[in-house]
Formats: structure tokens, C-alpha cells, sequence
């Protein structure tokens, strides 16, 4: 076929290089290495895609569930911060006089982690030492709002449910809803 | 004389309200920007500073105040932190270059006076070629400066703390050493402005310069006269603003971001009572006695005033009085893109004034749109 073409039109032939018969490549072959090289070509890259894609969703999740139980009411005294849930949850359980309530623990300023200081009655980022008083309320440094409120409310068993995926801000007075605190 | 009675006055002294005071005060007597300043700066002594004595002497007191603390208790523990190595290189290096730059300067300046030349221009032959000479020159500190960063590795271990718990953030937390800066900022503005706005400015401005300076004096040689306001107004930016806030970052601020003086004991419990107030606050609940207005723009109404005036009416005033030459020497363009780099940069200073001594957190105060000044 190639002996025909090469004849048949000389001058079409590029270079010298087509001329020799042992060199040229069938048109037949050229297109099934053609498929082949396609073929993995899109399986190199398809596996590729498909690991990197794969390594975005990992194996184990460390992401704590989104709401939690903390227990009873009567379980948090009056007037106290309770710490315990700050790793796990990332969120602080107030207790007021009238009520209960869950602060997030992410500084409003530059979002730092506050530490609650008892001595002094009031949380203090380590980062630009904003304070916020037990309330939530910033009173020094530079953070600009106060710290956000979850949404708090009984289960069916009693417990006290916490819920993060709704937080609470104060500046857009949202601190007024019935499910930012829990009255006591 | 007493140790202790020293570290107590240098403890006392650097409460950055004090110290940042003392420098702001002393800087233009340092560096004299007119010819006021220069008389004293003449009679003081202070010109002593940019003579070879008066660079051993300060070398001598850097040296003095480093071993001084290195027997101290609480210093050393900042002294010898490993992240903290740095500044104390950088002390001495910003103390040797600035004293180089003015000593150099101060020479010439006399030379001129003369009616001689610059030094720069007595070199056997004016022109040095770049290659072999400055590319030698190079490539030997290069080589140095490897072997010092190796041995720097090999001697000090990395300072890398325990894995990264988002529970927990370290007290205080400590951006590296070239952000400490930053980071004194960010006390005082809101994230936008301390953490992108005036970065961005200061960057902007520092590759503006070249345009907007149009004195041709001073050009390939040291000197001060013939530039000192620039100099003035370029060394209050860099030293006082920029480097001194590294230095009271690194060695003055303790746990909870807490003021301390370099020879006190760190107290997680320091208690500073503070309660910070922004301005539609001072207005209207202090001034007026009433709440604050439901309307957010009738709320901060008096804050936009005040930033309006500072940042648009000031330079026009300044351009009318007091600058009127500096706009007719330097063209409406330059004078505006100058204006609004200094005042921006007055801003820190005045910001972190008006939280010492008023409490005042920010002058606007819109959480609601993340919009403070
Ligand atoms: S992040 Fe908390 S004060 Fe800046």
C-alpha cells in the first residue's frame, strides 16, 4: 500500500525518509498504536484524577458530630463556665443567672482559641489580647463583636442539645432568639 | 549602683506607652528635620551618636543590656528562646547599618558645607566594574553567610513546639519574628486593616518612593542635610514603627498578650482592667446620654466625620497653609499620593495613642458590615 502510494505520488512523500520501505509505518498499524497510546494516555491520567480526587475524601473523619448532649441543666452550676467541651466541640457552657448558653470558642478578632481565666472572670485571647466577659461580651483588645452563640435547646430525653451548625451573633441581635440561650 | 533599682527603671521605662513615647519625643532631636531641631540636636551632644565613639558606645549599651539580661531570670528565658535569636542579630545589625548610613552622612555633609565633594567621589578611580569586583564581593558574603546559616542549624535546634491542637492556642501566641510588627497592629486596628489594608500600603508606598521623591541631591553618595526630612520622616516609619514594634512584640509582651517589662516575671494572672469603648459609644451614650441609634450610618455618623476630616479635608487645609510649597514643588499628583501614605501612616500612632489613653477601640465601629477603624 505504501509502495503504491509512494509511486503513485512521488511528490506527496515527505522527504527521503518515506522512500524506504522498511522505515514507513502501515496506516493500519499507525492507527492501533494510535488507540493504544490513547488509551493509556486516558487510563494514566484517568487513574491519576481518580486518586487525587480519591485523597480528598479521607478514610477516617475526626470532625466531632455537629450537636452534642452535654447532660442535665442541674448538671452546670449557676455563674460558671464549663470548659470541657472546648476540645472536643470547640464551644464553652455558660451558665448564667437565668440561663444557659453555648459560646463558640473562636476569637472574634483574628480567630484564636480564648482561654477562660476564673481568677479574672473573663476570656482572654492569647493572639492581640482581646477579653470577653463570661457573657460573650468583648470589652478590651481589638476583637470588633462578641463571641457567637450556638443553638441550645432540650432533647426528648431532657438533655441539653447543642446544636453548631446555627450560630447565634450579637451585633445582628440575634442573641434575642428563644434558641440562643436556655432559660433556667 | 544598684541592679535591681536599674531593671525596675528599665522595666518601668518600657511600657510601650512610656517607651514609645520617649522615642516619638527624642526621634526628631536623632534625626533633626529642620533647623530648630538641628540646633539642639548641635548642643545636646546628640550628633555624638554618628561619630566612631559614639557607635562604639552604642554597640557597648546593646551589648550591656543583652548580658545584663542574660543573668536575669525572667529575661533570660526571651533572650535564649530560640525564635527570639533573630532579634537580637537584627538589634545590633539595624544599629550598626543606621549608624554606618548617618556616619557616612554627617561626613559628607561637612565636605559639602566646604564646598568639597563627597567622599563617594574620591575613590582612586569613581567607577568600580561589576564584574570581577562586586560579583567577588557577593559571592564571598554569600559563601559566609552559608557557613554561618549552617552552623546557626547545627548549633540551635528549630524552635517547633508541640502538634498544632486547635483547643489549645500557646499563651501568647507569637507570629515569627518579622511579623511581630504586624502583629502590635493588629492590637490596635481591625484584621483588615492591620493584617491586609496597611501592609498592602506600606509595600505600595515603599516602591513609590523613587516617584515621588523628586530631590536629586543625595544621589549616589550618603548624606542627610540635603535630604533630612525624607530621612526623618522614612526613619520614624522604619525604626520606631516597624522595628520597635518587633522589639516590644518579641521581648514585652507576655501571656494573655499582656504588657511586661523585659526583667518581669511573666503572671498568666496579670490582671490590666481595661474596658474599651469605641466612639458612637463615647457620643452618644457618655455625651448625649441616650442609647445608640437603631441606624448604623446615624450611629458611626460621627465617626465618618472625623476620618473624613483626616483623611480628605487635612491634606487640603495642609495644601492651602502650612505645605503650600511642598504642593507647588511637588505637583498635585505627588502631593496627594504623599498626603494619603503619611497620614495612613500617622494613623498607627494616633490609633494606639487613642486606645492608651482613651480606651477608644475603634473610631468606626460597624461589626455588622466588618467595617471598624
Ligand atoms: S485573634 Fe483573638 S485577639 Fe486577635
Amino acid at each position: 500500500m505504501s509502495e503504491s502510494k509512494s509511486s503513485a505520488a512521488p511528490r506527496a512523500a515527505v522527504g527521503s525518509v518515506s522512500k524506504g520501505r522498511k522505515t514507513s509505518m502501515e496506516r493500519r498499524s499507525f492507527f492501533s498504536w494510535l488507540a493504544v497510546g490513547w488509551i493509556a494516555f486516558v487510563g494514566v491520567t484517568g487513574g491519576f484524577f481518580t486518586v487525587i480526587i480519591r485523597f480528598l475524601f479521607p478514610n477516617v473523619l475526626f470532625e466531632p458530630p455537629q450537636s452534642f448532649k452535654i447532660g442535665y441543666p442541674e448538671d452546670f452550676a449557676p455563674n460558671s463556665v464549663d470548659i470541657r467541651y472546648k476540645k472536643e466541640f470547640n464551644a464553652w457552657i455558660v451558665r448564667d443567672d437565668e440561663s444557659i448558653f453555648a459560646l463558640s470558642t473562636v476569637c472574634t478578632h483574628l480567630g484564636c482559641t480564648p482561654n477562660w481565666l476564673a481568677t479574672d472572670n473573663k476570656f482572654k485571647c492569647p493572639c492581640h489580647g482581646s477579653g470577653f466577659r463570661m457573657t460573650g461580651i468583648h470589652f478590651e483588645g481589638p476583637a470588633p463583636r462578641p463571641l457567637e452563640r450556638f443553638k441550645i435547646g432540650i432533647a426528648d430525653d431532657g438533655q441539653i442539645l447543642v446544636d453548631k451548625t446555627k450560630s447565634y451573633k450579637w451585633e445582628k441581635g440575634e442573641w434575642e432568639n428563644k434558641d440562643s440561650s436556655l432559660k433556667v | 549602683m544598684n541592679l535591681v533599682a536599674i531593671k525596675s527603671a528599665i522595666d518601668a521605662l518600657s511600657a510601650p506607652t512610656i517607651s514609645f513615647t520617649i522615642l516619638t519625643v527624642i526621634f526628631p532631636f536623632i534625626f533633626p528635620p529642620s533647623d530648630w531641631f538641628e540646633k539642639i540636636h548641635r548642643k545636646t551632644g546628640l550628633w555624638r551618636m554618628w561619630t566612631k565613639p559614639g557607635g562604639l558606645i552604642g554597640m557597648i549599651l546593646i551589648t550591656a543590656f543583652f548580658v545584663i539580661g542574660y543573668f536575669d531570670v525572667y529575661f533570660n528565658k526571651t533572650l535564649t528562646k530560640a525564635d527570639n535569636f533573630p532579634i537580637v542579630l537584627m538589634i545590633y545589625s539595624m544599629w550598626f547599618l543606621i549608624w554606618l548610613g548617618m556616619y557616612k552622612a554627617y561626613r559628607n555633609d561637612i565636605r559639602i558645607e566646604q564646598g568639597l565633594k563627597p567622599e563617594e567621589y574620591n575613590d582612586p578611580d569613581d567607577k568600580v566594574l561589576v564584574w570581577p569586583d562586586l560579583v567577588y564581593i557577593e559571592f564571598i558574603a554569600l559563601i559566609l553567610f552559608q557557613v554561618f546559616l549552617i552552623v546557626w542549624s547545627i548549633l540551635v535546634a528549630a524552635p517547633i513546639e508541640e502538634p498544632a491542637n486547635p483547643a489549645a492556642t500557646p499563651n501568647p501566641s507569637k507570629a515569627p519574628w518579622y511579623f511581630l510588627g504586624l502583629q502590635e497592629m493588629l492590637v490596635y486596628y481591625d484584621p483588615w486593616i492591620a493584617g491586609v489594608l496597611l501592609p498592602t500600603f506600606i509595600i505600595v508606598g515603599l516602591m513609590a518612593i523613587p516617584y515621588l521623591d523628586i530631590n536629586k541631591k543625595g544621589d549616589g553618595y550618603y548624606s542627610f542635610k540635603e535630604r533630612r526630612v525624607g530621612i526623618f520622616i522614612f526613619m520614624y516609619g522604619w525604626v520606631v514603627l516597624w522595628l520597635f514594634l518587633i522589639i516590644i512584640g518579641t521581648f514585652f509582651r507576655g501571656p494573655n498578650w499582656n504588657f511586661f517589662g523585659p526583667f518581669e516575671y511573666w503572671d498568666t494572672h496579670k490582671v490590666e482592667a481595661l474596658t474599651n469603648v469605641n466612639l458612637s459609644e463615647i457620643l452618644w451614650v457618655k455625651w448625649l446620654n441616650q442609647g445608640l441609634p437603631s441606624n448604623i450610618l446615624i450611629r458611626e455618623s460621627l465617626g465618618f466625620i472625623v476620618t473624613g476630616l483626616y483623611l480628605f479635608v487635612l491634606p487640603v487645609i495642609l495644601a492651602k497653609t502650612y505645605l503650600k510649597d511642598m504642593l507647588a514643588a511637588y505637583g498635585p499628583t505627588r502631593f496627594v499620593t504623599l498626603m494619603i501614605l503619611g497620614l495612613v501612616m500617622l494613623a498607627l500612632p494616633i490609633k494606639m495613642y487613642l486606645r492608651w489613653i482613651f480606651n477608644l477601640q475603634y473610631i468606626i465601629a460597624i461589626p455588622e458590615w466588618f467595617l471598624n477603624i
